[in-house]
């Protein structure tokens, strides 16, 4: 009985926590500024069923894509035992499924225990690819602290997962088999059960029974409420991410609409350069992205769903030839910022201004003059995350408001508005080409 | 064989409308280099008869650069002149030689107002060799060769054109060699979003030297390109390894103009 009300004001503490948290990173991402990504939605479903449904894109990479397949498989498909966990946690009852369903039930405690094994095998390689054999992407410098230490209490939490859930089941197979005689007949635990623990008494078997449950589920709650503070919340915001895709060629990079009213004025003979702008005109926004909430939510959403894999850094050809520029460490930062302004805005009220910016305090311009806007980090983010629309916001904010371009490149736009190519050639010679041998 | 070369100018003045214009771009129309694959497409054009006009002198840079610096007003300002010149002569259809320019032309200048359908010129090459209307007899000098092929970022990853340049170096009978990092996962050549202009960032290698050598590494005859701007960094990079003599970098249209000895 006081198992039980135990059990129900951790689960309503639990999910309650959880959706605090979430609300917090919805109210985060909405500080960005508004986009229209909400067209064509069939194409969007298939985008989001392929890329994150199916990891279409993880399949790159083979060795990592089979690993990642086999947790993503396990925790995906085995919280359909969270509905036994929460009725016999409720009510007290032990197995709740196990009569009605008799042989199915057997069958399905099987295919999770088989999943949670495959689930703890790639969990011990991800841990030792990241502790033990160091690859490369897993290990550079943005990854040093927090990132790191984020990253291996996941994995952690999913060996402690798989281990209560051994230990629960197996004991459990040893008391059945000393009480009735039979054998559940699960795959792991009732083989793995009489080898660990036979030979133990009855009390510490329903001990070590208990710790296993308890340990399972409390893990699930901490695990679910790390979350919202971990890069592991790609496991959420993989799917409305990847349904928020850019559907535009990668090549196109936005149109700045106040951009384009400004030049129509300047081209236009009959404009009045002192009219009044029309009534309930909006102010004129920034130029660029100086901070995140000068981002479009979507690319708040990308940062709150990166997980960090790295994958575009290692292709970044700047990145790969010893750049600053990581465009992971984009990511990073623009979550980091974005958490800071959310925390400021809840501490000071929302007009709060901290002197920080994205751009300067986080990002160097030296990041962001490596880009080659190859969209490299683009095309291989399995999760459709695009740090290039960030960098280039950043950029246009530089160069248009604080007019700080690169001395060579000041050439070259001054050639480009003079003479209309950005280099010193005279718009007659165009076509001398045609005549010369 | 002289070129033919007609402008919008003087077939507007005949009262023409050519089928296609070719933009031949900044990098086509100054580069000495890039000068000659403009030369290339050309006389596989008057090969073929096609019904094409340049805008000559009235041509001016997409923008391309300055969008991807960050300098959106020069970016529009050139975008909006180059649509009212475009639209005076009613253009249509527009090949071009530099992926940088098919970009701008096609994905940033319809919202601007400027609608064409554009191509890059290994689709237009690959369309005329389909309709037989260029026909290159038995594969001509590189026939065994080994050819590589350097997807340019803004062709491929940016536009998705990865078997266009790949058929028609197919047709060349030659052997073509992939690097590993080709098509979606190709490497950038170091001279997109305006890196072309300026010093590359603190490093320890230049990208053009980390993307040649890879091509290096298969041995080829020929690297083959379809951008003038990844044409300039490959030919710096295989001079860097001092191997211009034994290694040619080429674009597309070169190849299939000397293969079917135009």
């Amino acid at each position: 009985m006081i198992s039980s009300i135990v059990f129900g004001v951790l689960l309503i503490g639990a999910f309650g926590f959880f959706s605090w948290n979430v609300l917090k990173v919805r109210n985060n991402i909405r500080l960005g500024r508004d986009i229209d990504r909400n067209d064509k939605k069939s194409e969007r479903i298939k985008i989001m069923t392929l890329v994150a449904l199916g990891q279409k894109k993880m399949f790159t990479r083979p060795v990592p894509a089979l690993l990642h397949l086999m947790i993503y498989g396990a925790f995906m498909l085995t919280q359909v035992e969270l509905i036994e966990i929460f009725i016999d946690g409720l009510s007290g009852s032990h197995r709740f499924f196990k009569e009605a369903l008799g042989g199915f039930y057997t069958f399905v405690i099987s295919f999770i225990e088989v999943l949670s094994l495959l689930a703890l095998v790639a969990t011990i390689v991800f841990l030792s690819r990241r502790n033990l054999i160091k690859v490369p992407r897993l290990v550079m410098s943005e990854m040093k602290g927090w990132p790191k230490m984020d990253a291996n209490m996941i994995l952690f939490m999913e060996l402690v997962l798989v281990t209560c859930i051994f230990t629960m089941n197996g004991a459990d197979e040893v008391m059945h088999l000393a009480a009735t005689g039979e054998s559940y007949g699960f795959a792991v635990s009732s083989t793995l059960g009489p080898l660990l623990f036979d030979g133990m008494s009855v009390d510490s078997l329903h001990i070590l029974e208990r710790i296993g449950w308890w340990g399972h589920i409390l893990m699930v709650f901490a695990f679910m409420n790390y979350l919202p503070y971990s890069k592991h919340f790609h496991i959420f915001l993989a799917f409305p991410n990847t349904f928020y895709s850019n559907l535009e060629k990668k090549g196109k990079f936005t149109n700045m609409e106040s951009v384009t009213n400004e030049v129509k004025l300047m081209m236009d003979p009959t404009a009045d350069p002192f009219a009044a702008p029309p009534e309930g005109a909006t102010e004129p926004q920034r130029f660029g992205a100086k901070d995140v909430t000068d981002l479009t939510w979507k690319n708040l959403m990308d940062s709150y769903t990166c997980t960090e894999c790295g994958r575009c850094t290692s292709s970044c050809p700047a990145n790969i030839t010893g750049k600053l520029l990581s465009p992971r460490k984009i990511m990073m930062d623009t979550r980091d910022r974005l958490e800071e302004v959310g925390e400021n805005r809840w501490k000071h009220g929302k007009d709060y201004d901290d002197g920080k910016s994205l751009l300067g305090d986080y990002i160097t311009e030296e990041e962001l003059w490596a880009c080659t806007s190859c969209n490299a980090c683009v095309q291989e983010c399995p999760v459709n995350i695009d740090p290039l629309s960030i960098i280039i916001d950043l950029r246009r904010y530089l160069v248009m408001e604080e007019s700080k371009v690169p001395t060579e490149l000041t050439g070259m736009l001054t050639n480009i508005e003079n003479n209309g190519a950005p280099w010193q050639f005279s718009p007659t010679d165009r076509l001398n080409w045609a005549n010369e041998d | 064989m002289s070129l033919v070369v007609p402008t919008m100018a003087e077939k507007m003045a005949k009262g023409e409308v050519p089928d296609i214009l070719f933009w031949v771009g900044c990098s086509g129309s100054f580069d000495d280099r890039a000068k000659k694959i403009t030369k290339a497409l050309v006389k596989i054009l008057n090969n073929c008869n096609v019904d094409f006009a340049v805008l000559g002198a009235e041509e001016s840079c997409t923008g391309d650069p300055a969008k991807r610096a960050g300098n959106e007003f020069t970016f529009q300002m050139q975008a909006m002149m180059n649509i009212q010149v475009l639209d005076g002569y009613e253009v249509k259809k527009i090949v071009t030689a530099c992926p940088h320019c098919f970009n701008t032309l096609k994905n940033e200048y319809p919202e601007l107002g400027g609608k064409y359908e554009v191509i890059h010129h290994t689709q237009l090459i690959q369309e005329l060799i389909n309709q037989g209307q260029l026909v290159i007899k038995d594969g001509g000098v590189f026939k065994g060769k080994k050819i590589t092929f350097h997807d340019p970022c803004y062709l491929g990853r940016a536009n998705d054109v990865y078997e266009a340049p790949r058929s028609l170096i197919e047709k060349l009978d030659s052997e073509l060699v992939e690097m590993k990092r080709c098509k979606t996962k190709g490497l950038c050549c170091g001279a997109g979003g305006a890196q072309m202009f300026k010093e590359a960032e603190k490093g320890n290698k230049e990208i053009n030297i980390e993307r040649t050598e890879e091509a290096l590494e298969l041995q080829p005859d020929i690297i083959a390109t379809g951008c003038p701007f990844c044409n300039t960094m490959m030919t710096d990079g295989v001079k860097n390894f001092e191997k211009e003599g034994s290694v040619q970098v080429l674009d597309v249209a070169e190849l299939i103009a000397t293969a079917a000895d135009l």
